[in-house]
């Protein structure tokens, strides 16, 4: 099943900046996890809008393609993507943290196209198992992918659904690592390490490819690819920068959760379009 | 004086302490300058902390621990019963950010079933502090207490300053006979704002900061249940399992009964958002509070906790 189709890299990359306007707008009033969110933009727009089969028309069909986005505090990328889709109206999302919507920090089925909840790590590899098992026993060709944070990694059931997923030969499954080098305090490499990263998943029976997670081009050419191997999970670990499109929060592991004032949402805004790099004074190393 | 001040002085001033985090970091972000190696992250990991606590302890340490509070209790359930419970190891288990302090998170944040949980295991001790003052003013003795023990850290300020603390023993706030809130934790400052309320309609109003749930003050419920013509109890915690069930477990060890107005979430998790419109809208203000007794008490009928219902 291999995708011989092309891209429009152009498009994709002014549809991601859209997405990154919405993520920047709801980083205000409470704020959210925006530099887990713009790590994950791209991947999570190119998967909606080129590979999965999933959108308004069948939302509902059991043989969609499913996503599972484990590492939920990047919900802001899923629902800017949804908004900049069509699977969600844009003046929803002015909604972040109302009483009378159900946007906040962490995915909820309340909005359609959210296929399971999470916020608590290293749940949903083992939720999209059960999805991935269910299409293989009725025979189905929809595909399940499980985006995972690489600070989820420390979870020890993240590691159990590779071996489960590995002796099942769940190869109608990916995971995909948005690995943007941090976790909630700093970087993973200065506290549990995960490299050689490749390797471990390769050691656990998994056909695992390596590529830089904002590149729409090696996107497209890695899960064109899929499946990786015949009777093996595959996993794609999607070398990321937290907070991608804003040099001033770029990497910093103080800039984790972030609550801007209206004044720096108005300067960031220009940052993402190149203007100029910010100067913040809002609190940082805020943990939620 | 702040939670991580207090710690560590007496992670300096004791070698037994050591001082763990499975990366939650808000409580003691300066603490591994002054404490070095008696500092150890293990990262995303709730459960392998919680065991490499119990190894810790079983070496003579004291280890306190640090967590969001539904994955510490939740996510390390069994570790923590099976590891520190069964032994009775001293295991000092900090909860951040727990009932409604996890505002806008989602239920998946929501450590509202935390003390039925804890409360359950043999062993554990169970504690709520009202505000950051008591906080302070309970922790040592907790923390060199010879047992496993589970805090709701709460680093809220009420302006209100606490009595010494005792372990096992209420704080009574004040006495009345038309009504007494018994409270825990966070929601202490509306209760105090609902005593003010209900004292200016003429109300005889008590107050107790129930402080310690495990082992809780069975003497205090007694007392405010044989003088006052009502009782309320009010948590940010499931109906089941809390304070509410902890009076009625009293109440009928000692063969005795009582009006009891609880204020509680019915098998609901709460609407997320940011604190001040999660307590209005879950009808948890000190004016909500005292209209609801008012109600109560003019009415003579028992309430239902109205709830608006919210799930995944």
């Amino acid at each position: 099943m291999t995708n011989t189709s092309t891209i429009d890299k152009q498009k994709l990359q002014q549809t991601a900046l859209k997405v990154r306007e919405h993520i920047v707008k709801m980083a205000t009033d409470g704020g959210c996890f925006v530099g887990a969110s713009l790590s994950a933009a791209d991947l999570i727009l190119y998967l909606y809008s080129e590979w999965l089969n999933v959108g308004n028309h069948n939302l509902n069909d059991p043989d969609r393609d499913y996503l599972f986005l484990s590492k939920g505090h990047d919900v802001p990328a899923l629902y800017g993507t949804f908004a900049e889709l069509g699977l969600m109206d844009k003046e929803r999302l002015k909604n972040h943290l109302s009483l009378d919507d159900h946007i906040y920090w962490h995915p909820n089925t309340k909005i359609p196209g959210i296929e399971f909840h999470s916020g608590s790590l290293g749940h949903l590899p083992s939720v999209a198992i059960g999805v991935a098992m269910d299409i293989k026993i009725r025979g189905g060709k929809n595909r399940v992918v499980c985006i995972l944070g690489d600070g989820e990694l420390n979870e020890g059931t993240c590691w159990e659904a590779v071996l489960v997923a590995n002796a099942y030969k769940l190869d109608n499954l990916i995971f995909v690592i948005d690995r943007n080098q941090f976790q909630a305090n700093m970087p993973t490499e200065e506290l549990i390490p995960l490299e050689p990263l490749h390797d471990k998943f390769t050691a656990f029976g998994a056909a695992v490819k390596r590529i830089d997670g904002h590149d729409f081009d090696a996107l497209h050419e890695a899960f064109s690819a899929y499946p990786f191997e015949t009777g093996k999970l595959n996993v794609v670990i999607a070398d990321t920068v937290r907070g991608k499109g804003l040099p001033s929060i770029e990497r910093r592991a103080d800039r984790w959760f972030c609550n801007f004032t209206s004044a720096e949402i108005e300067s960031l805004l220009k940052e993402l379009h190149g203007e100029h790099v910010s100067q913040l004074t809002s609190e940082t190393l805020v943990v939620r | 004086m702040t939670y991580e001040e207090l710690l560590t002085r007496q992670a300096l001033a004791d070698e037994r302490f050591i001082v763990m985090t499975a990366e939650n970091r808000a409580l003691v972000r300066n603490i591994h300058a002054a404490l070095g190696s008696r500092f150890i992250d293990t990262g995303i990991t709730e459960q392998t902390m919680i065991g490499a606590a119990a190894g810790l302890a079983l070496r003579g340490r004291i280890p306190v621990v640090h967590a969001l509070a539904s994955f510490l209790t939740m996510r390390a359930f069994e570790f923590v019963r099976t590891d520190t419970g069964i032994p009775n190891l001293p295991v000092k288990l900090s909860s951040f950010i727990p009932g409604f302090l996890s505002d806008g998170n989602g239920p998946t944040h929501q450590a509202i079933e935390d003390i039925a949980l804890m409360r359950g295991i043999p062993n554990m001790t169970v504690f709520a502090p009202a505000d950051e003052d008591d906080l302070v003013k309970m922790l040592p003795d907790i923390w060199n207490y010879p047992a496993p023990s589970y805090v709701r850290i709460n680093t809220q300020k009420s302006g209100y300053e606490h009595t010494p603390f005792e372990l096992g023993k209420a704080e009574v706030i004040s006495e009345g006979t038309d009504v007494t809130i018994l409270t825990y934790g966070l929601l202490f400052a509306q209760a105090l704002a609902a005593v003010e309320i209900l004292k200016s309609e003429g109300l005889s109003v008590g107050l107790i900061n129930i402080r310690s749930l495990k082992p809780v003050d069975e003497q205090a419920i007694l007392k405010a249940a044989g003088n006052s013509k009502l009782i309320a109890t009010l948590e940010d915690h499931f109906l089941t399992g809390g304070l509410y069930t902890i009076v009625a477990e009293v109440l009928l060890k000692h063969q005795t009964t009582a009006k009891v107005l609880p204020f509680a979430l019915n098998e609901k998790w709460f609407k997320p958002s940011l604190l001040p419109k999660v307590l209005q809208h879950e009808g948890f203000t000190g004016k909500q509070i005292a209209e609801k007794i008012l109600g109560y008490t003019t009415n003579a009928v028992q309430q239902t906790i109205a709830v608006p219902q919210f799930s995944e």
